[in-house]
C-alpha cells in the first residue's frame, strides 16, 4: 500500500484496462469457493430436478422410468391452469400499479420539489425490512374485523365493508400486502438509477427550454430503462412464485385459499402433502420454463425499445 | 407541479450535483444553508410534497399500527381501535411473556435466527466478495461460463429447485438440522454482482501491481489492499443478504420439522396457527409483540447505516 504508481522502471503502461495481463488460474483460488457452493445449491438441484420429473412412483411396483408423462399430466392438469391462471392475473393487475408507484416516487425524490426529502425516501423504504411473514400477519390482522382496522371502519361509520379475506377479494388483499412489501424497494433501484444521470443532460434540456414532462419521458426514463426492465423481470418473477403470502394468511382465510392457490403452493402441497414428488418436480420445471420465457422476453423488448 | 412557471427549473447548479456515491446523508448540510435563492434549486412543491407522502402513509401506518397493538392486552386489542392506545399499557408485559411463553421458545427462536445470520449471510458476504474481487480483477479460463451460468441461474425459480433440494438433504440427512438453512443461504447471486461492481470501480489495478512488485502474496494483496477498499460495498451487500437470511420463511418452512430449529419468522407463523386454532391458546397479543421484536433489529440497521448501502447501491447502478 506504499504507492500508487508502479516504480519507475518497471515498464507498464499506465492506460491499462483493469485487468491481469495473462489469463492464469489465480482467479479461481478466489472465486472457487462461490462456484462450489453455487453448484451444490444451484446446479445440482436443477439436474436432480429434471431427473426427477420422468420417473413415477406407483403404489405398486415402484418408481419406474415414465419419460414426459408427468409433463404430459401437467399440461392437461386443470389445478394447475387454474393457479397458473390466477398469478397471471395478479401479474397483471398487481406489477404495473407497484412499479407505477415506485416510480412516481422516486421521480418525485429526484425532482428536489420535495420538501424532507430523504425522510421520504427512508420510510417508504423501510417497508423492504420486514419479513413477508411479518408483514402478512400484520395486515391480516388489520384486514380481519375482530380487532382489526376493517373492524374500526365498521363500527366506527356503522357500515359493512366487504371481507378483504373473502374469497372474492383476497387475491387483491395478497397484492396490497405485496405492493407494500416492495414498492420502496423498486423506489430505491430507480432512485438510484436516476441519480447517476449526467447533470450535463439536464443543462442541455434546459438550455433547449424542454419541461419537467419532457425531460422525464426524454431524458429520465430513457436513463433508466434497464432499471425499469431488470425490476420488471424481478417482480415477474416474484409473482410467479407467489407462496409466502397465500401460505401464511391461509389460517385467516381457509376457505379463500386453497392449497393449489398458486403454482408454487399446489407444487408444494403436491410434494410435501401427497407425497407426489416426480410430478411436482415436473409441475416445477414447467412453472421455471414460462417464468424464464417470460423474463426473456420482457428483456429483449425492453432492451430493444432502448437501442 | 405546481412550480412549472418557476423560471429556473433544474439549472447551472442542480441539487443532484452530488456524486450519487453518497446518498442523500452528505449533502444535508448543503441543502441548509442554500435553501434561499440559489439559483437552480427547484421550487418546492407543497402539491408534490403531499402526494409523496400519502404514499408514506401508506408504508408506515401499519408499522405504527403494529406497534401500537403491541402495548395492548389481548382484550385491549379486541375492545379498543387498532390506531389508538388502549387504556392499559401492556408493552413491557407483552414483551416479557412473549421471551417466557413456552420455556422461552422465542429466545430460542431468536438465537437460532442469530446463527442463521451470522453463518449464512456472513458466508454469503465473504463468498461475493471473493467472487467479486475475481471476476473484477482476474482473468481466467472460464470466467466467461461462470458469469454466464450465475445470471441463467437467477431467472430460475427458487421455489422450483426447493422440492429437489429438500430431497437431496433430506438423503444426506441434513434436513432438520441448521445446515439446511445455511449451506443454501450461502450463495446471493445479487451479492456476487454487486461485489463485481464494485470491486472493479473501487480497486485500482495498478495497486494491486504495486503489492505485487512489493513482494505481497495473493492472499496478502486480497486482506491488505482489496478488503479495505471494498468496505462500503462489503455493508452493503452484508446488510441485504442479513435481510434475505432474517426474513427467509420458505427454504426453512420446508427443511425443518423440529420447532426447536425454528428461525423467529417460522415460530411467529406457528404462533399464528396456533391462535387461529379452535381451541389453540388465544396469543395474539404475542404474535404482535413478538413481531414488532423480529423487526426492530432489521429497521435499526437500516436506519444507522444508511449512508453505506445508499451508496452501494448506487455504485451497483453505474453499469445498469
Amino acid at each position: 500500500m506504499t504507492t500508487l504508481q508502479p516504480p519507475a522502471g518497471v515498464a507498464r503502461r499506465p492506460d491499462r484496462p483493469p485487468k491481469r495481463d495473462r489469463r492464469s488460474w489465480t482467479g479461481w483460488g478466489f472465486i472457487g469457493p462461490f462456484a462450489v457452493v453455487f453448484a451444490f445449491v444451484f446446479l445440482a438441484p436443477i439436474a436432480y430436478s429434471i431427473y426427477l420429473s420422468l420417473f413415477r412412483d406407483k403404489l405398486i411396483g415402484g418408481t419406474s422410468f415414465v419419460g414426459l408423462d408427468n409433463y404430459k399430466q401437467a399440461l392437461q392438469d386443470d389445478q394447475f391452469w387454474s393457479s397458473l391462471e390466477r398469478v397471471s392475473l395478479f401479474l397483471l393487475i398487481q406489477v404495473p400499479i407497484m412499479l407505477g408507484i415506485a416510480l412516481l416516487v422516486a421521480l418525485a425524490l429526484d425532482s428536489g420539489r420535495l420538501y424532507g426529502r430523504n425522510f421520504f425516501r427512508i420510510s417508504i423504504f423501510l417497508p423492504y425490512a420486514v419479513p413477508a411473514v411479518v408483514a402478512t400477519l400484520m395486515w391480516g390482522f388489520m384486514y380481519g374485523t375482530r380487532f382489526g382496522l376493517v373492524g374500526d371502519i365498521n363500527s366506527a361509520f356503522d357500515v359493512t365493508l366487504p371481507d378483504p379475506l373473502s374469497a372474492d377479494l383476497v387475491l387483491a388483499s395478497i397484492g396490497n400486502i405485496v405492493t407494500w412489501e416492495f414498492v420502496g424497494y423498486n423506489m430505491l433501484i430507480f432512485y438510484s438509477a436516476l441519480r447517476v444521470i449526467p447533470n450535463s443532460l439536464y443543462e442541455a434540456a434546459e438550455i433547449d427550454g424542454a419541461g419537467q414532462i419532457r425531460i422525464i419521458s426524454a431524458i429520465k426514463l430513457p436513463a433508466i430503462r434497464g432499471a425499469l426492465v431488470i425490476a420488471t423481470i424481478f417482480s415477474i418473477i416474484g409473482s410467479f412464485q407467489l407462496f409466502n403470502e397465500p401460505s401464511i394468511l391461509r389460517p385467516l382465510a381457509r376457505n379463500a385459499i386453497t392449497t393449489d392457490y398458486t403454482p408454487n403452493y399446489y407444487t408444494y402441497s403436491l410434494s410435501f402433502n401427497g407425497q407426489q414428488h416426480n410430478y411436482s418436480a415436473a409441475v416445477a420445471i414447467i412453472m421455471g420454463l414460462i417464468t424464464m420465457v417470460i423474463a426473456y422476453v420482457v428483456q429483449l423488448r425492453g432492451m430493444r425499445k432502448g437501442a | 407541479m405546481s412550480s412549472t412557471s418557476s423560471p429556473v427549473t433544474t439549472a447551472s447548479q442542480p441539487p443532484s450535483a452530488q456524486s450519487g456515491q453518497s446518498g442523500g446523508s452528505k449533502n444535508t448540510p448543503r441543502l441548509r444553508t442554500r435553501r434561499k435563492h440559489t439559483p437552480g434549486r427547484p421550487k418546492r412543491s407543497v402539491l408534490l410534497t403531499v402526494l409523496t407522502g400519502l404514499i408514506m402513509l401508506y408504508t408506515v401506518v401499519p408499522l405504527v399500527w403494529l406497534v401500537i397493538s403491541a402495548t395492548k392486552t389481548q382484550e385491549g386489542l379486541a375492545n379498543s381501535s387498532g390506531l389508538w392506545f388502549s387504556h392499559d399499557f401492556a408493552l413491557w408485559d407483552n414483551i416479557s411473556k412473549t421471551f417466557t411463553y413456552h420455556d422461552g421458545i422465542f429466545v430460542r427462536w431468536l438465537l437460532n435466527t442469530l446463527l442463521y445470520v451470522g453463518l449464512g449471510a456472513g458466508g454469503a458476504t465473504l463468498l461475493a466478495i471473493l467472487g467479486g474481487y475475481a471476476l473484477a480483477k482476474f482473468n481466467f479460463p472460464g470466467k466467461r461460463a461462470v458469469f454466464a451460468v450465475v445470471i441463467g441461474a437467477v431467472a430460475v425459480p427458487g421455489t422450483a429447485l426447493a422440492v429437489p433440494t429438500f430431497l437431496m438433504f433430506s438423503k444426506m440427512g441434513l434436513t432438520d438440522t441448521p445446515w439446511a438453512v445455511i449451506i443454501p443461504s450461502l450463495v446471493s447471486p445479487f451479492g456476487l454482482y454487486l461485489m463485481w461492481v464494485f470491486a472493479t470501480e473501487a480497486i485500482p489495478t495498478e495497486l494491486m501491481e504495486a503489492a505485487r512488485i512489493d513482494g505481497a502474496g495473493e492472499i496478502r494483496t486480497f486482506f491488505q489492499v482489496a478488503m479495505p477498499l471494498l468496505a462500503p460495498g462489503t455493508v452493503t451487500v452484508l446488510l441485504f443478504t442479513t435481510v434475505a437470511t432474517w426474513n427467509n420463511y420458505f427454504l426453512p418452512l420446508i427443511m425443518l420439522k423440529d420447532p426447536n430449529w425454528y428461525p423467529l419468522t417460522l415460530g411467529l407463523d406457528s404462533w399464528n396457527s396456533q391462535a387461529q386454532t379452535i381451541g389453540g391458546d388465544v396469543i395474539f397479543n404475542l404474535v404482535i409483540t413478538g413481531s414488532l421484536l423480529t423487526i426492530v433489529p432489521l429497521i435499526a440497521a437500516f436506519l444507522l447505516l444508511q449512508k453505506y448501502w445508499q451508496s452501494g447501491l448506487a455504485a451497483g447502478s453505474v453499469k445498469e
